[in-house]
């Protein structure tokens, strides 16, 4: 079973977020993500500055098997994102809560933290899908 | 739970993801399907394809039945071993399936008989057509070899490292071979054959051998390959996939596949031969044509494609290219469609080349 970083947060949809604690969270997608997709070739990211509500469409993952979506998995402003990502999408399967992040947003609303899966409940949501 | 290979502890063994593919738990990669493509491209790889079937057809009419039931002509074959690519087709012209034959003796011998590979999605139909088309025919045996697991080991090493994994005598057997030809070696199938566009074996092996004739090219280096890598080297190579370049309701002039048509002799009446000139008498109305799109994004099947002032069509086997690093496709669309179209992808339309459904050959690019 995939092993989910405990200090992490995370959303049925298989996004996982970091709080930075300056009210602004890190997003990726998950390791039990990346292996269903398959080798990642091009991810699609929104642009700095796109105000995303909860549950947007966010981007685009494209393996050599699917095409993805990637939602926002809070409401907020997109104040960077991963251009590496660009040039070297393998990253998202090779290092999927390290380097291979997508973007980071500047939260409207923290309160939406509260409904976050721990990594526990995320494993347990992987295991009810499989 | 489905059917499992000869090697199924072998591809778990090896850290395979297992899925089904037409009933049979078969592997979709070890790891990763992109570097298993690439190492098949640049050094070998071996595949398990003991879910295909093989029917072995013997008899004194094999060679007139197997002239009946294929578009292609068995008459062609002309040295024993010699393989032959075909559609076996319906009365209206659509293809039942397609497979290799090939002929197993000397040519025109009194005992001449063939092996008929097909595809293993549609073996039951495949099997209860060829039954049926048989009783025209007054000495004609079909018989499966269920008990024949296949390995394709394929790459520019993929004959080198071969050798290396089997006996001496079977080693020089793999150097006599042409291209396209097999031999048998006591029980053994050895052809040089494929579905990658790169050299290669493909090797029917007795059930109860192939576990050790699999470690054994492990051992010399050949890299297990899953049914992912499978598809992106034929889709590259421009090889049709059953189901979705072609089906019953397509025929093979729409599928790029009239090269496979043996219109030769004209008095050689086969399935779906009057249908097919009906068809090409009335002109063919769409062909299938290769997409390239060099940049971002991936062509999927069933994308829409528009052809301004033309028509639409559809893609039917899309991918990116871990060869050429963008995605390539084959689609169906109107026969008047020039070299440039707009494919559908989520909601935008993309420019995309429009050519030859071929992209990759031996490792290099074949496509401008």
């Amino acid at each position: 079973m995939s092993n989910n970083p405990s200090d992490l947060k995370y959303v049925a949809s298989h996004e996982w977020i970091r709080v930075e604690g300056d009210g602004t969270v890190t997003v990726g997608v998950t390791d039990h993500a990346q292996e269903l997709l398959g080798d990642v070739v091009f991810v699609e990211l929104p642009e700095v500055g796109t105000e995303l509500a909860n549950g947007d469409d966010a981007g685009v993952v494209e393996s050599v098997k699917a095409a993805s979506d990637i939602y926002a998995p809070l409401s907020g402003e997109v104040v960077a994102v991963n251009e590496e990502l660009e040039d070297a999408p393998e990253t998202v399967n090779s290092d999927p809560y390290g380097d291979g992040w997508f973007f980071k947003l500047k939260l409207t609303d923290e309160s939406e933290l509260d409904s976050l899966l721990d990594a526990d409940a995320y494993s347990e949501h992987c295991e009810s899908e499989s | 739970m489905g059917n499992k290979t000869a090697l199924y502890q072998a591809h778990v063994d090896m850290g395979a993801k297992v899925v089904d593919f037409g009933g049979w738990d078969m592997p979709l990669h070890y790891g990763s399907q992109m570097e298993e493509h690439n190492t098949v491209r640049n050094a070998a790889g071996m595949f398990d394809v003991s879910h295909m079937t093989v029917v072995d057809v013997t008899g004194a009419d094999a060679k007139e039945y197997l002239r009946y039931l294929l578009a292609n002509d068995v008459a062609k074959l002309q040295e024993k071993g010699k393989a032959l690519y075909s559609g076996m087709l319906n009365e209206d012209g659509g293809v039942k399936d397609d497979l290799i034959v090939y002929l197993m003796t000397d040519p025109g011998v009194t005992s001449e008989w063939f092996r008929v590979v097909v595809n293993c999605a549609t073996r039951k139909k495949d099997l209860d057509w060829m039954a049926e088309q048989k009783a025209k025919f007054d000495d004609v045996a079909l018989t499966e070899q269920p008990e024949l697991a296949m390995v394709a080991v394929q790459g520019p090493k993929a004959l080198e490292l071969a050798k290396v994994a089997v006996n001496e005598s079977r080693a020089k057997l793999i150097d006599s071979l042409s291209v396209f030809q097999g031999v048998e070696s006591e029980g053994w199938f050895i052809a040089r054959t494929g579905y990658t566009g790169e050299d290669g074996l493909e090797v029917m092996v007795p059930e109860d051998e192939v576990a050790a004739f699999w470690q054994a090219l492990a051992d010399a280096g050949v890299e297990p390959c899953g049914l992912g890598a499978r598809d992106t080297l034929r889709l590259e190579a421009g090889m049709n996939l059953y189901g979705n370049e072609m089906d019953e309701s397509i025929n093979p002039l729409q599928a790029n596949m009239a090269w496979t048509i043996a219109w030769e002799p004209e008095t050689r009446d086969f399935i779906g031969r009057s249908a097919l000139e009906a068809a090409k008498q009335a002109g063919i109305e769409q062909k299938l044509v290769g997409l390239v799109l060099e940049g971002r994004g991936v062509l999927r099947a069933h994308q829409k494609v528009i052809i301004d002032g033309v028509g639409e069509g559809e893609i039917t086997s899309g991918s990116f290219s871990p060869t050429l690093g963008h995605s390539v496709a084959m689609a169906r669309v109107p026969a008047a469609t020039g070299d440039s179209a707009d494919v559908e992808m989520r909601g935008k339309r993309v420019p995309v080349k429009v050519g030859r459904p071929v992209f990759v050959r031996n490792g290099k690019k074949v496509f401008s």
